[in-house]
This record gives structure tokens, C-alpha cells and sequence, in this order.
């Protein structure tokens, strides 16, 4: 045989610690208390999606602003399984909150920015004082050639346009990937300095913000392999703990259709008695199960980062698999609510949406099926 | 109750992974059984033993299944432990049981006698059932009951200190090798139809079974036509009470779905997935563009699987199962059968012919030693045998998910006086 394939790693933990489960109970917790359906549904269309006291709690109170953040630079020193944890409870809950922009993607871009000392930016976003912004596309994905739409002059002046970035609007820091005169670089740029648009966007609870930078004041964070390889982890942490959002939106999705299957009458019976529903949510139900052992396995992958292509396998697969589950969760979810599932009222189309645009955010299936042919060594067809 | 899963073939689901249930809670650790697995091979080491003897031996030592108790093959310890006495024996070059060959007996017949038998049953059966000595087959399904397994006519009538069976059974799987019988029959028409079974051990050399091939799609005969002509049970053969044998069979085909493999995670390609891949690595002018979309959805969807199987295998490891298990199954055989599909088609031309049609009777079913089209023709039989995947699916929305069961007809009916 000519295979070249990887040998198969030890498979981690998937399950939960009991850190992990209390963890959970606290954001479960709060997020009950202050963003419920209701809650949510009566923000979106305001000037402010973002509930600045449910961040504040979540952020600062309990510490998830700078869950990932090393204690040494202000943060929990926690790794990428209890910010998956988080994940699957805001992504249940739709929270509109910066925590994937934040959090998960800027936090870990200045966390590989580092090694010369912590910029001061990271002390601040750990303790949810501020919020950050990485500077690239939602639709960035791991494996992406530097972005060049942003350049730096030797002067540390940015010029360039980034669209559709996430969690920017409110924040006070971009993280800017820029061309510099040596190559690539990241820079932190006040945000301030930066012009920025809000194009509608499809998914309510996770706005996006058009940036225009204008020869805007930056300060160079790192430059050359440092800033790639800083963008390749932040893009790869924030993809395979995506999976994770992904699974707790699905998990909502079956346990809300199920539960109203249980209760809805036609015919004479519970709608849940058909057949054909019964099986449409036991294969839900699978899907859903087989996506949390993916989406723990990326979270395990990236809290022990042993072998750089093994993340980048798990991530993959995690993306590959889960995205396309959380759309069709929730696409079931419309459907299986029937006329009520179509109304603004209901939530699914919140979750329907968020799905729906976490499928392309930070590399399509698709995309993630390419990197793996790469990591698997199942190459495309030739020519 | 609608959908019980009914039976299944020898190990006809590869690619399964292993999970397994608890252990016992004894106090047994790797230590001791590496200890132990060790003292085996210095007593009977592997190159100067016969097979036989070393697999007796290994039963006797408590090697064989670590999670029976002590005296019946294991030690009383937790069921993850076996994976250390396997890798210990297997790295010193020891022979195993051949577990595809008897994989109705370990997977199927052995919880049931373990949980339900008198000790002189156990002691009777459970050595020579995990040496290989003697083969097991399973005479549940018939012409007339298969998902409605309850529904079964093949009659057991009291004759003093035995009880005499006649009927037909269907889809037995290696019973033109076995040398005992998992049976149940109807010991009672004149109650509903769960209530009048009783589940008895079969002697397949009595003279009143008569075992015939009965040829499959791949044209062998894995399978057979069991007909069962006064044949004489003793009393003593009977497991559980009269009258209880669907409670008994409970054991069983719960015990169908998570009896594969040890205790340990399977490696990445494992399972159908291997032999595609292989080829596609192989064959480059066999590569199409949209082949190789379909190859990679399928390779994610297979390591998925195995993560999943290998998260259920976590939760029995650290003993909290999860419902994830009943799942396993129906991945499996989806993916079974979409990944030897798909191979016969990216085979293209090759994919045109087969092996082989002759009419064999295997002793065990081998997916990876034969064609293509071997694999795809047999990989239908995964969402068949063992509980279709419509009953599977059934299970999982009424016991998992908790909605409601189908509507019944025959529940309080009198077995004699149902439609059929
Ligand atoms: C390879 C192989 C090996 C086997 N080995 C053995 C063996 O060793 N011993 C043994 O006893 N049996 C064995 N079987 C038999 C197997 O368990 C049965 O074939 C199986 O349970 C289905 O029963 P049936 O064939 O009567 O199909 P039926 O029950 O008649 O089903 C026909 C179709 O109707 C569907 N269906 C039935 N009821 C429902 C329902 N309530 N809701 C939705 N759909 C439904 C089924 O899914 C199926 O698609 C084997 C089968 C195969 C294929």
C-alpha cells in the first residue's frame, strides 16, 4: 500500500469533569436568569444587541472574559474544554454575547502574541474591563493565506478595509492582521481610530461590523512567522470550539422540538406519535450525539495541543461534522413546529439563523473537507 | 412493546468499535491483572501450549472476560480492564478465541447464562463457550415473528422432565456449525403473547433439528432454515422461569448491541472506511472530483463514529452509560452501507464484477477478505439483522427521547387469538 496516513493518537477525554459540569450550572444559571427567549428577541432589533450587564456578569463577575488567558496575564488559566463547556451554553441559550470574538478569537491571537510580554491589551479583556475584535472576515478560515487587504506603512500606520467581522461593534481594541513593510504582522489598533460600519446581518444575535482603517495609529504586536503562526492558532481555536456553540444550538434545537412534539395534538393524538416524526428525531438525536463526541474531541485537541496537524485533523473534522448537524437541527426545529415555527415570536429562527451562519463562519464544511484530504493524505482528483 | 430488536448474525458489524458494559466493582486493578496475565504465560507459554489448552487455561486463570466473576472465566473486575489482559497476552503471541467465529455465543448466549442460568448451567456452558469448543447459534426469529419477535409460534410442551418443541426458526445464523441453541418458544397460547414464552438451551445434535443453508445475496449461506421436529429439551435446560423467556431475551439483545470487541478504542480507519481509503490512495486515475467529496463526507462521518463509540466506551469505563450506545448501531450500519457503495463505485470497471457466486457455508463472516461487492451486498444486512433500523429508531424515540409508543393492537389479546 502507499498510504501515508497518520497513525492514530491516543483519543482524549470526551467526557465532562466536574469543574466542567460547574461551570456549566453557573452560565446556565445566569443565562436563565437574564436571557431568556424573551430576552433575546427584545434586543435584536435595538441599537444594542448586546446586553452590556448580562457581559458584564458572565465577562467579569464570573471570569469568562479571560477564561483562556493564562493567570499570569490577569485571566482563569483555564483551557479550551471549559470555554467549549461556555460555548455549547451560550450557543443554547443564542446568547448575544462578544465571547467567540473576544474571548475565544482575539484573546487567543495576543495570547501568540505573548511571548515579548503581554501587551497590556490582554490584562484589560481578561478582566471584561474591554472587549476586543480579531480583524478578519467571519468566514476566515484556518489553513487561509495571510489576509493583505490591511497594510502597514514602517511608521505602524494601517490602511485597508476588513468586512464582516465579529464582535467589533462595542469593542474597544481591534486586533489587525496587516501586510508591514517586513511581511505580515499584528497590530492592536484602537478601535476608535477605525471607521466602522454595521451591514445587517443575518444572524441577529451576532452582529458585524465593516472596518475601514485610514492610516489609523497601530502598535505592532508581532510580526513574521510570530503573527502567522498567532492568526493560525486564534483561527484554529475559535473553529474547533465553534463546534461547541454548534452542538449546544443543536442540542436546544432537539430538546425544544421534542418537547413540543410531546404536546401538540392533530388527529386526535400527540403529534410526536408518528412514526415518521419519532424517526426524523431519533436521527436528530444521533446526530446531535455523534457531534458532541466530535466537538469534545476538538476541545480536547486543542487544550493538550500535542501535535499541530493532529489539532488541525480534529478541528476539521470537528467543523465538518457539526456545522452541517446544527443547521439541520434547527432547520428540523422550523419545520417540526409548523406555521408557529415560521413566526418572529418563536425562537427557532434565531437558532435557525445563528446555525445558518456559524456553517460558514471560520471555513465552511466544505472548506474543512479540503484541509483533511491535505491531513489525511486523500488527495483531490488530479488536473 | 413495539420494536424489540430481534437477532443477529456472527459478528456481521464490522467497524463497530468497542464499547462494553460496566464491570463488576470488585477490587481488581490493572496491576493484578497484568500480574496475573503474566503468571499465565509463564505456566503455559504460548509457543510450547496447544491452542486449547492455553485458552482453557486462560479461562481458568480468570483472563477470559476480566468482568465475569471469579471462577466463571474473570476476576469481578471493571470491563475496561479486559483491554489490558488482551494487549498483555496478544503482545506475547498468544492465541485468541477466534471471537468472530463465536460471536453469538460471547455476545448474545453468555450475559443471558450468566444472568439467568443455575450454577450448574453456568459451569456447564460458559468454558467451553468462550474457549470455542462449541459454537452457539440463536433460534429466535421465524418465518412468521422477526420484528414482532413476541409473536413467535414455535411451540415447547411439558413432557414429564422435558419439554418437547416443535416450529420453525429462520435466519439462524451459524447454526450448521453450533453445537448449542439459544431458543425461545411459546410454552403458553393462552395468554398475550409476551407472557407465553420461555427461553430454553437446545441441544443442536438432537435428532428432531434439522438445519438447512439458506442462501443470501452474496451467494453463500451464512444463514439457515431451522426446523425443529419433537425435539427433546430437558427441564434442566430451561434459563429462567416458565413463562419469563421474554424477559430472559431482554438480556440478550441488549447485550446484542454492545458485545463487540474489548475494551479499548478502535484506530482511525478502522472499518469499511479502511478499504476505500486504501483504494484512493492506490489509484489515482480512479478519482473523480465528486468521489472524492462523497469519500471525505463518509471518512468524517466514520471518524465520527468512532470518536462517538469511543466516548460510550468513556462513560461504561467510569460506569455512568449514557442512552449514546443504543445509537452505535444505526451509525454503523448506515455507514456500512454507504461506504462499500460507494467503493464498488469509485471501483468502476471492477466494480462491474464479483468474486465469487458459489454457494458456501462459512463459519464466520469476513468483510475484509473478499471483494467490493462482497462488502456492499453484506453491508445490507446491518441494518436487518439484530433490530432493523426502523425498530432501532422506534427504540430511540420511545426510550431515549421519551416520545410516545405505537399505537397497539395485540397487547391484552390472547396469543391464539391474534390476526394473522
Ligand atoms: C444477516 C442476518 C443474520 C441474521 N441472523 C439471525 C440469527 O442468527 N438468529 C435469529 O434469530 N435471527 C437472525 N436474523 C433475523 C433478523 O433478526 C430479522 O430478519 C429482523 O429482526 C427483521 O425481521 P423480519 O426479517 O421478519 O422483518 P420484518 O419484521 O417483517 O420487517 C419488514 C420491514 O418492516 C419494518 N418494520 C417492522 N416493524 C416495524 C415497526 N413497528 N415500525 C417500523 N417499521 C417496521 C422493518 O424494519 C423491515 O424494514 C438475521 C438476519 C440477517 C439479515
Amino acid at each position: 500500500m502507499t498510504t501515508a496516513k497518520r497513525p492514530s493518537p491516543a483519543v482524549p477525554d470526551l467526557l465532562y469533569s466536574e469543574v466542567e459540569d460547574d461551570l456549566r450550572a453557573a452560565v446556565r444559571a445566569v443565562l436563565a436568569d437574564r436571557c431568556g427567549p424573551a430576552a433575546v428577541l427584545g434586543r435584536i432589533e435595538t441599537a444594542e444587541p448586546y446586553d452590556p450587564g448580562l457581559w458584564k456578569v458572565l465577562g467579569a463577575d464570573l471570569g469568562l472574559a479571560g477564561l483562556l488567558v493564562p493567570e499570569e496575564y490577569g485571566g482563569q488559566g483555564a483551557s479550551a474544554r471549559e470555554a467549549a463547556v461556555v460555548l455549547e451554553e451560550l450557543g443554547g441559550a443564542v446568547a448575544p454575547t462578544p465571547f467567540l470574538g473576544s474571548a475565544v478569537l482575539a484573546a487567543s491571537a495576543l495570547l501568540g502574541c505573548a511571548e515579548a510580554g503581554a501587551p497590556d491589551l490582554l490584562g484589560r479583556l481578561a478582566a471584561g474591563e474591554v472587549t476586543a475584535a480579531l480583524a478578519v472576515p467571519l468566514t476566515a478560515a484556518p489553513g487561509d493565506a495571510f489576509p493583505q487587504g490591511v497594510r502597514a506603512d514602517a511608521a505602524g500606520r494601517l490602511t485597508g478595509r476588513v468586512t464582516s467581522v465579529v464582535d467589533a461593534l462595542g469593542a474597544a481594541a481591534l486586533v489587525v492582521p496587516a501586510a508591514g513593510p517586513d511581511g505580515p504582522a499584528l497590530y492592536e489598533v484602537a478601535a476608535d481610530a477605525a471607521a466602522l460600519a454595521a451591514p445587517v446581518s443575518l444572524d441577529l444575535t451576532r452582529p458585524l461590523a465593516d472596518l475601514t482603517l485610514d492610516g489609523a495609529p497601530g502598535r505592532l504586536l508581532a510580526a513574521g512567522g510570530a503573527a502567522r503562526a498567532a492568526l493560525e492558532r486564534a483561527l484554529l481555536t475559535g473553529a474547533g470550539l465553534l463546534a461547541s456553540e454548534q452542538l449546544g444550538l443543536a442540542q436546544w434545537c432537539l430538546d425544544e422540538t421534542t418537547g413540543y412534539l410531546k404536546q401538540r395534538h392533530q388527529f386526535g393524538r400527540v403529534v410526536g406519535s408518528f412514526q415518521s416524526l419519532k424517526h426524523r428525531l431519533a436521527d436528530l438525536w444521533l446526530e446531535v450525539v455523534s457531534a458532541r463526541a466530535a466537538a469534545r474531541n476538538a476541545a480536547g485537541a486543542l487544550a493538550a495541543w500535542d501535535d499541530p496537524a493532529e489539532v488541525a485533523l480534529a478541528v476539521a473534522v470537528a467543523q465538518a461534522y457539526v456545522s452541517p448537524a446544527a443547521v439541520h437541527a434547527a432547520e428540523e426545529a422550523v419545520q417540526l413546529h409548523g406555521g408557529i415555527g415560521m413566526t418572529w415570536e418563536h425562537p427557532a429562527h434565531l437558532y435557525l439563523k445563528r446555525a445558518k451562519a456559524d456553517e460558514i463562519a471560520l471555513g465552511t464544511p466544505g472548506r474543512h473537507r479540503r484541509a483533511l484530504a491535505g491531513l489525511v493524505d486523500l488527495p483531490a482528483a488530479a488536473g | 412493546m413495539a420494536g424489540t430488536g430481534s437477532a443477529n448474525g456472527t459478528g456481521g458489524m464490522p467497524g463497530a468499535g468497542g464499547t462494553g458494559s460496566t464491570g463488576g466493582a470488585g477490587g481488581v486493578g490493572a496491576a493484578e491483572v497484568r500480574e496475573r496475565a503474566r503468571a499465565l504465560l509463564a505456566a503455559c507459554p504460548p509457543r510450547t501450549t496447544g491452542r486449547r489448552d492455553f485458552l482453557r487455561a486462560r479461562f481458568d486463570a480468570g483472563l477470559a472476560w476480566v468482568h465475569f466473576p471469579a471462577g466463571l472465566g474473570g476476576l469481578d473486575a471493571p470491563r475496561a480492564l479486559q483491554a489490558v489482559a488482551d494487549a498483555e497476552l496478544a503482545a506475547a503471541g498468544a492465541p485468541d478465541n477466534d471471537p468472530r467465529r463465536i460471536g453469538i455465543g460471547l455476545g448474545m448466549a453468555a450475559p443471558t447464562i450468566l444472568a439467568y442460568g443455575t450454577p450448574e448451567q453456568r459451569a456447564r456452558f460458559l468454558r467451553p463457550l468462550w474457549t470455542g469448543e462449541e459454537v452457539w447459534c440463536q433460534l429466535f426469529s421465524e418465518p412468521g415473528a422477526g420484528s414482532d419477535l413476541a409473536g413467535l409460534r414455535t411451540r415447547a410442551v411439558r413432557d414429564g422432565g422435558d419439554w418437547v418443541v416443535d416450529g420453525q426458526k429462520v435466519w439462524t445464523s451459524s447454526a450448521h456449525t453450533a453445537r448449542w441453541a439459544i431458543l425461545i418458544a411459546r410454552t403458553d397460547p393462552d395468554v398475550p403473547k409476551h407472557r407465553g414464552i420461555t427461553y430454553f438451551v437446545c441441544d443442536m445434535t438432537d435428532p428432531g433439528v434439522e438445519v438447512r443453508p439458506l442462501r443470501q445475496i452474496t451467494g453463500e449461506a451464512e444463514f439457515n432454515e431451522v426446523f425443529l421436529t419433537g425435539v427433546r429439551i430437558p427441564d434442566a435446560h430451561r434459563l429462567g422461569a416458565v413463562g419469563d423467556g421474554w424477559r430472559v431475551a431482554q438480556a440478550t439483545l441488549m447485550n446484542e448491541r454492545v458485545a463487540i470487541g474489548g475494551g479499548s478504542a478502535v484506530p482511525r480507519e478502522s472499518g469499511m472506511v479502511g478499504p476505500v481509503a486504501a483504494t484512493w490512495r492506490e489509484r489515482p486515475e480512479l478519482r473523480t472530483p465528486e468521489l472524492h467529496d462523497r469519500l471525505l463526507r463518509l471518512w468524517v462521518d466514520a471518524e465520527v463514529a468512532r470518536l462517538t463509540a469511543e466516548r460510550v466506551r468513556q462513560q461504561m469505563a467510569v460506569g455512568t452509560p449514557g442512552p449514546e450506545g443504543s445509537g452505535l448501531k444505526l451509525s454503523m450500519a448506515r455507514l456500512n452501507q454507504q461506504l462499500s457503495g460507494l467503493e464498488v463505485e469509485l471501483l468502476g470497471e471492477q466494480g462491474l464484477r464479483y468474486g465469487d457466486w458459489t454457494m458456501v457455508r462459512p463459519g464466520s463472516v469476513d468483510f475484509y477478505g473478499r471483494d467490493a461487492g462482497y462488502r456492499y451486498l453484506r453491508a445490507k444486512g446491518n441494518s436487518i439483522e439484530g433490530g432493523t433500523s426502523e425498530i432501532l429508531r422506534n427504540i430511540v424515540a420511545e426510550r431515549v427521547l421519551g416520545l410516545p409508543a405505537e399505537p397497539r393492537t395485540d397487547k391484552d389479546v390472547p396469543w391464539k387469538d391474534l390476526p394473522r
